[in-house]
């Protein structure tokens, strides 16, 4: 049974809460996560940027560690929350704790604790040079950062009735980082009664004035396939558990990623990744990417619904092609 | 204070990071570079550089005047490099059938009403729309990647372009 608790506030003037057995609790500088059996804590900003990412992304697809103890498992409708689960040595000795909750309970919990969590100078989803601590005594609160919405193109960006493009004067301003970046759009000569059919952006422009990091939005639609685009600077806060298959297209600078197995953590590869270059993630890992500089990524989805159950029946290998 | 410069790779310049295996085979993560691979084709091939199941993303060497291409479903084509530009003619009736998926290449100039041009750079993205005829014309090598379904004209060399 998920609840909030509505009780008072703790000595630094932060609510607690109760999702299932899991307890959530802040002070100045950690969340503390406990459980029948068991206990946690992670620094709290790291909790707030993984935990405003698992909201936006509605849970996003498969696993969002929020570090190498807690986290979240979408199964589309209903969610499992847990502590240890992808965590050999919780694992092993049968220390770890899953509750499964419906999607809506966890996100009703998760929004009510980012919302009391998050001071009025901190961001979590800017990046850490964009923004104040999140540190120390209840400051106010910061309701405008964490209520931004994903943007989700149903065909394409800048289209009719689709999600707009980016300005100066909707508030979308060039990022510091990528200032540089060309802002001329195409050349449209549309003839009359095509002018809702024949249309272009500048897509690298459109994504430089993201005011988000490690948050991909959908930009471009072919049936399941999805061109999602993000800008990405200092370190992904979660560790991302596939499952399925997605691939990255590093359009600016670079991003390496330390790929780990996704049951166990256990390293198997790192992905340096520059402009240009193109690599999957397969259905069966965890990753986590850095950015020394805010860049350009690509990341590509299958939005296909029946994708996770035909991988974890192997039904479908984990790597995408074989040569 | 240093300016933060961004990088971009070109077919003239690009670097290409890769895999280090710890505990991997590095052909689990099909990694290329779409700049690479460009500079190897031929015009207009469409050598796919993501697969995901029968979803692709092709690598297209846009150089001269292209065929006449048409699709059931919408394409996305971003231009990586140069300028390349977009005609699109509306068809007087379907070149290809509603199930038929991928880029289909048509024979000569087809017929339809010209819908109109765009004429794209680096970065821009041009939406390729279902049941149009489209057609690109680059007057200097550029790169185009092509969101689109695996089809006919789809190349796929993986042992060629991917780190093994």
């Amino acid at each position: 049974m998920a609840t909030q608790s509505a009780a008072g506030v703790n000595d630094y003037g932060y609510r607690s809460f109760a999702l299932g057995g899991f307890q959530f609790e802040r002070d100045e500088y950690f969340a503390r996560i406990a459980w029948p059996g068991g206990s946690h804590s992670m620094p709290v900003d790291l909790f707030l940027r993984a935990m405003i990412r698992d909201l936006a992304w509605s849970f996003f697809y498969g696993t969002v560690n929020f570090d190498s103890v807690f986290g979240t498992t979408n199964h589309y409708g209903n969610v499992d929350v847990f502590a240890g689960l992808y965590n050999n040595g919780y694992r092993s000795h049968n220390r770890h704790r899953v509750e499964n909750f419906k999607s809506d309970d966890v996100k009703a919990v998760f929004e009510a604790i980012l919302d009391d969590w998050t001071n009025e100078r901190f961001d979590p989803f800017a990046a850490p040079q964009e923004t104040g601590s999140a540190f120390g005594p209840k400051q106010g609160s910061n309701r405008a950062a964490i209520t931004r919405k994903r943007l989700t193109a149903r065909r394409m960006v800048g289209m009719k009735d689709d999600i707009p493009l980016r300005t100066d004067a909707t508030g979308y301003t060039v990022n510091r980082q990528l200032a540089d970046v060309e802002q001329d759009e195409p050349e449209v000569h549309a003839e009359p009664g095509f002018e809702d059919e024949v249309h272009a952006f500048n897509f690298f422009g459109y994504v430089s004035r993201s005011d988000v990091t490690w948050n991909p939005s959908v930009c471009a639609v072919v049936k399941d396939a999805l061109i999602c685009a993000t800008t990405e600077e200092y370190m992904l806060p979660v560790i991302h558990g596939n499952d399925r298959v997605e691939w990255f297209v590093q359009l600016s600078d670079q991003i390496e990623w330390d790929v780990s197995d996704r049951e166990t953590g256990e390293a198997r590869a790192r992905v340096v990744m520059k402009a240009g270059d193109v690599a999957a993630m397969p259905a069966d890992i965890r990753h986590q990417g850095y950015s020394p500089k805010r860049s350009i990524l690509l990341v590509w989805e299958n939005n296909d619904a029946s994708l996770p159950e035909l991988y974890a029946k192997k039904r479908l290998k984990s790597n995408p092609v074989d040569f | 204070m240093m300016p933060r410069r961004t990088q971009f790779g070109s077919l003239e310049h690009y670097e290409k990071g890769g895999v280090e295996a710890i505990n991997d085979d590095p052909r689990n993560y099909a990694f290329s570079n779409v700049f690479e691979v460009a500079a190897k084709a031929e015009p207009y091939e469409k050598i796919a550089v993501a697969k995901n199941l029968k979803y692709v993303l092709e690598a297209i060497r846009a150089e001269g005047v292209s065929p006449w291409y048409t699709a059931s479903h919408d394409e996305s084509a971003i231009v990586m490099d140069g300028q390349v530009e977009i005609r699109l003619i509306k068809l007087d009736s379907a070149a290809v059938p509603e199930e038929h998926e991928g880029t289909t290449m048509l024979e000569g100039t087809p017929k339809g009403r010209p819908m109109g041009r765009i004429v794209a750079r680096r970065g821009h993205m041009a939406l390729l729309p279902k049941g149009a005829a489209y057609q690109f014309s680059a007057a200097r090598p550029g790169v185009v990647l092509l969101q689109s379904v695996a089809g006919d004209l789809t190349v796929e060399r993986w042992k060629d372009i991917c780190q093994k």
